[in-house]
């Protein structure tokens, strides 16, 4: 079982990765992108575990007690913003494909190439 | 495409390989957050390590994180502003029908609101912190809309009270910053009173941090809301329209 | 001095928080002023830190938390002379890129210079960091700007393309990114990469960092448009108004492979510096970047398209001359990097001129029409032989440096290759000026596909501002080879790059430098060689430029690669998504082989 939240976060990973690749809708897509972040969430926090530690907040708890670390919570936390701020573009990119094409289906909008 | 799958069987090896060097889970050896854990609640006076960690020794990444938002809510006007010009004139102005389900709607609007401030005010002590309650605030905002119509809506997302208010919040930041600068230390140097351990008064330039993060991270996902919700109308028939 | 690398990126943040929030009650010319301001403020203390830190790197630890006992807690701006040299030419690509903006975008003005002085900040930042975590923090904020500058003109569906296919590829980038952050984190239990480097010297290095390695390098390859990562840069670029391509193909995507640098000489010389392995696969990477990128530019008429190419050629010579892994191929790779940024700057901004005067920009539906216009035909032709690299012009001496690299480490044969890419692109820019400027060939072209529609841009420009910001960076991007001394001190500054140790021992544990000495102040001669393939280059351009403008018919046996090149590009972006799959799974499984 110690290796099962690695195996889940690369799980998500792969995943979200098939599912922007074959996506046929940019709202889709973009909700497959999240998914595809949550992965770096699951890593992120599952690295810094350890066994039997409490959460990093000293207040009520002795200092110097076993607790999880901090900096990859930090890490996650600016980690979530990335992801809302480039969410909030595509889907304002979608709404743009929509009004412009009529579709929101990635190859439906493919105006150029080459 | 053919290749994907093999693709993502070649990239599904390589993290099976690199996890294997992992240690086992809850094994973590550290050091650094460790080193936090034991020196950020002495030297700070703040016993939520995460938000020590967030706004005063990383508190530089959250600057840049701050200004990703900010540079997201930019954005989202950029490329909505064609969408929302043409949309201008038809609003929804619908109420929810149920009188039960818009008290209880209200009341969850107030809810949201005390909670979020909550989490803003205490962030440093407990659990909590700028981002969390401005996310919260924001989503109690989005909920009148809900419950409400545009017009209760309205007075919560005017541009020219948001906007300079969620330049504060990421200038602000800055500032401080800057000060610490102007003052001859370390940009971001914690200079304030660091208090007592354990109270509102505790942290010194983090409680300032975290609440310029908190105006800026409400402002932001208010504006952010709104941006999309002023793309969204209900049609209205064409006699409607008309009068 | 420390306290000016946070003023670089704290100016600009600073400036894009009051110039979007100051919107309603401030003037135009005020706001103007504020930004272009901001901008040039930013450049010149890039100048002042660039003087300071030949003498040693200058730390400056953010919150006052310095080392104890030599391990980092805080996060840290490292500057030594290359990245402050990359401060200057960012700074002084988006100041230009701001005056040209000044009537050439009126719309959203505002919105517009918020999200430029952003990602100025951002790319100061990157240049700069030295925290693993940091550098993802500035790689995003500059993308997110980014993203929303491509698609700025929201009225026509190219640029939501090309904005959608830059965010999603790239976003893909940042979240590989994140993962290795996330291995490298569990195994030494540091983010500062001085401290990750020291962590890794103990012990084997093993799967977990070559994973971890292929992640974060493959995640600012994919920044760096590298084959075959390139594919959304075509798009964006096509798409983007002219001054943001300039920002966006003179520094931004370039400045990926200083990340690249940047990680390999902190972190994975420790563990893997024994070896060529690394280094042979980004030469490698760089070399096909190079020559399959410089046939693509020569197969399209979209001015823009083709010059994204075109950067896309160069940035794949630029990884060869990371991928020696030596000195001379480093300060080669910064010398191209100052001039090719002035140099694409100014190609975009000619560009942008043309499809303000003509409401095209397709190289064939403008033949004939540049004639007359002097100043844009002296710019684009500078332009362009100063991209090929004509011998003392432009890239050359960059150029000149990583044949140096090469030859040292006997692989002669690189140096053609990547004379040949440059080459390539070169021919399509200078097919495209001699059709738009001279009029001459023909108005057809089968090789070159079908023409993307593109509307007339009707604004009120004030023409000589374009044209002047235009010749700036074109006159300073075409004398980079011959300013003197800059060779000695690229070399130098590349040295210092380059010492792992030295770079921990200053982070750490605050140990002084050994001191430069006095370099000198002439201009760098280079080797016969380079001189013959130069000029090899510039003739065998011309001549493909002619046979371009000339030739009677594709040749046969040419048409079903061309074909399978152009549907190779097709615009859709599952298919990028899955070539970023395919790139760092064979990357990491090479490495794989190579390293383990």
């Amino acid at each position: 079982m110690s290796y099962l939240p690695y195996a889940v976060a690369g799980w998500i990973f792969l995943v979200g990765i098939a599912g922007i690749a074959t996506s046929k809708n940019l709202i889709h897509l973009a909700v497959c992108l999240t998914v595809t972040q949550s992965s770096s969430y699951v890593l992120l926090l599952s690295v810094g575990y350890v066994k039997h530690g409490v959460a990093p907040i000293f207040l009520g708890t002795k200092l110097g007690t076993t607790a999880v670390d901090p900096v990859v919570q930090a890490l996650t936390l600016t980690d979530v913003v990335v992801s809302v701020a480039v969410i909030g573009l595509i889907l304002a990119l979608a709404l743009d494909a929509h009004r412009l094409s009529g579709t929101v289906d990635p190859d439906g909008i493919a105006d150029v190439s080459g | 495409m053919m290749v994907l799958g093999p693709g993502l069987l070649g990239l599904g090896s390589l993290f099976a390989w690199a996890m294997a060097g992992l240690p086992a889970f809850g094994d973590y050896h550290g050091p650094y957050g460790f080193v936090l854990n034991r020196v950020v609640v002495p030297l700070r006076h703040t016993t939520n390590v995460v938000m020590g960690t967030t706004f005063d020794v990383r508190g530089v990444d959250t600057m840049g994180e701050e200004f990703i938002l900010y540079a997201a809510v930019v954005g989202v006007t950029l490329l909505l502003r064609d969408e929302t010009r043409s949309k201008q004139a038809e609003r929804r102005t619908r109420r929810l029908p149920n009188d039960t389900a818009r008290l209880v709607g209200i009341a969850m609007v107030g809810g949201g609101l005390l909670v979020g401030l909550w989490l803003m005010a205490f962030g440093y002590i407990t659990p909590g912190g700028g981002f969390q309650g401005g996310v919260l605030a924001a989503g109690a905002i989005l909920l009148l809309y809900v419950v409400g119509s545009h017009r209760d809506y309205r007075p919560f997302r005017d541009v020219h009270a948001l906007d300079p208010l969620e330049s504060l919040g990421s200038g602000g930041y800055v500032i401080v910053g800057l000060a610490a600068l102007a003052s001859g230390t370390a940009f971001l140097t914690n200079l304030f009173g660091l208090g007592t351990t354990g109270t509102l008064l505790s942290g010194g330039s983090i409680a300032i941090l975290n609440w310029a993060s908190a105006i800026a991270v409400t402002c932001a996902m208010v504006l952010l809301f709104a941006e999309f919700l002023e793309t969204y109308v209900v049609p209205l028939e064409p006699e409607d329209s008309g009068s | 001095m420390s306290w000016i690398p946070p003023l670089l990126v704290a100016i600009p943040l600073l400036a894009a928080a009051a110039t979007a929030g100051l919107d309603h009650v401030t003037p135009q010319p005020v706001q103007d002023a504020l930004v272009i301001g901001a901008s040039a403020a930013t450049t010149a203390l890039a100048f002042v830190l660039l003087w300071h830190a030949e003498d040693h790197e200058v730390v400056h630890w953010f919150g006052g938390w310095q080392p104890k006992h030599g391990v980092a807690l805080g996060v840290d701006f490292a500057v030594g002379p290359l990245a402050a040299g990359m401060c200057v030419v960012i700074g002084i690509v988006v100041t230009l890129s701001l005056l040209y903006a000044l009537t050439f975008l009126r719309e959203a003005a505002r919105l517009f210079d918020a999200l430029m002085l952003a990602a100025l900040g951002a790319m100061c930042g990157f240049a700069m960091s030295g925290d693993l975590f940091n550098l993802f923090v500035w790689l995003e904020l500059m993308a997110v700007a980014a993203y929303a500058l491509t698609g700025f003109q929201v009225e026509r569906l190219g640029p939501v393309q090309g904005a959608v296919n830059f965010a999603i590829t790239n976003t893909l980038g940042g979240y590989l990114f994140v993962v290795g952050i996330a291995l490298i984190y569990a195994r030494t239990g540091a983010l500062n990469l001085a401290q990750i480097g020291k962590a890794l010297a103990h012990g084997p290095a093993g799967g977990l960092v070559i994973v971890a390695m292929t992640l974060l390098l493959c995640g600012f390859l994919i920044k760096g448009a590298v084959v075959p990562f390139h594919l959304w840069a075509a798009d964006a670029y096509a798409v983007a108004p002219a001054p943001v391509c300039a920002v966006l193909g003179g520094v931004m995507t370039d400045i990926g492979l200083i990340g690249v640098a940047r990680l390999y000489w902190t972190v994975f010389a420790v563990p893997f510096g024994q070896g060529h392995g690394v280094g042979d696969v980004l030469l490698w990477l760089g070399l096909v970047t190079a020559v399959l990128a410089g046939t693509m530019a020569f197969l399209q008429r979209h001015l823009k398209r083709m010059l994204a190419y075109s950067v896309v050629c160069h940035i794949g010579i630029m990884l060869a001359g990371i991928g020696l892994l030596d000195t001379s191929g480093l300060a080669g790779t910064e010398l191209m990097f100052l001039a090719h940024a002035l140099l694409t700057a100014s190609l975009f901004f000619v560009a942008g001129i043309l499809h303000v005067d003509h409401g095209l920009i397709d190289e064939l539906h403008l033949r004939g029409r540049g004639r007359g216009c002097w100043a844009p035909a002296v710019a684009w032709f500078a332009g362009t032989i100063g991209l090929i690299g004509t011998p003392y012009v432009g890239i050359y001496l960059g150029h000149g440096l990583i044949d140096d690299g090469a030859s040292e480490l006997g692989r002669s044969w690189v140096p053609a290759l990547l004379w040949l890419g440059s080459a390539l692109a070169g021919a399509a820019l200078l097919r495209a000026g001699a059709r738009i400027f001279l009029g001459w060939g023909d108005d057809e072209d089968e090789l070159l596909g079908r023409a993307i529609e593109e509307d007339p841009l009707e604004r009120a420009v004030r023409r000589p501002i374009l044209v002047g910001v235009a010749l700036v960076a074109v006159v300073l991007g075409v004398a980079i080879s011959v300013v003197p001394g800059l060779g000695q001190r690229a070399e130098y500054a590349a040295g210092r790059f380059r010492d792992t140790s030295g770079y921990a021992a200053r982070i750490l544990h605050d140990r002084a430098m050994p001191a430069p000495g006095s370099l000198p102040v002439t201009i760098q001669h280079t080797s016969v060689d380079s001189l013959l393939y130069a000029s090899g280059a510039t003739i065998f351009a011309l001549g493909l430029a002619f046979a371009g403008l000339y030739r009677r018919r594709m040749p046969r046996a040419l048409a079903p690669p061309v074909r399978v090149l152009h549907s190779l590009h097709s615009g859709v972006v599952g298919d990028y998504v899955t070539w970023v799959v395919v790139g760092t799974a064979v990357t990491g499984g090479v490495w794989a082989i190579l390293l383990r």
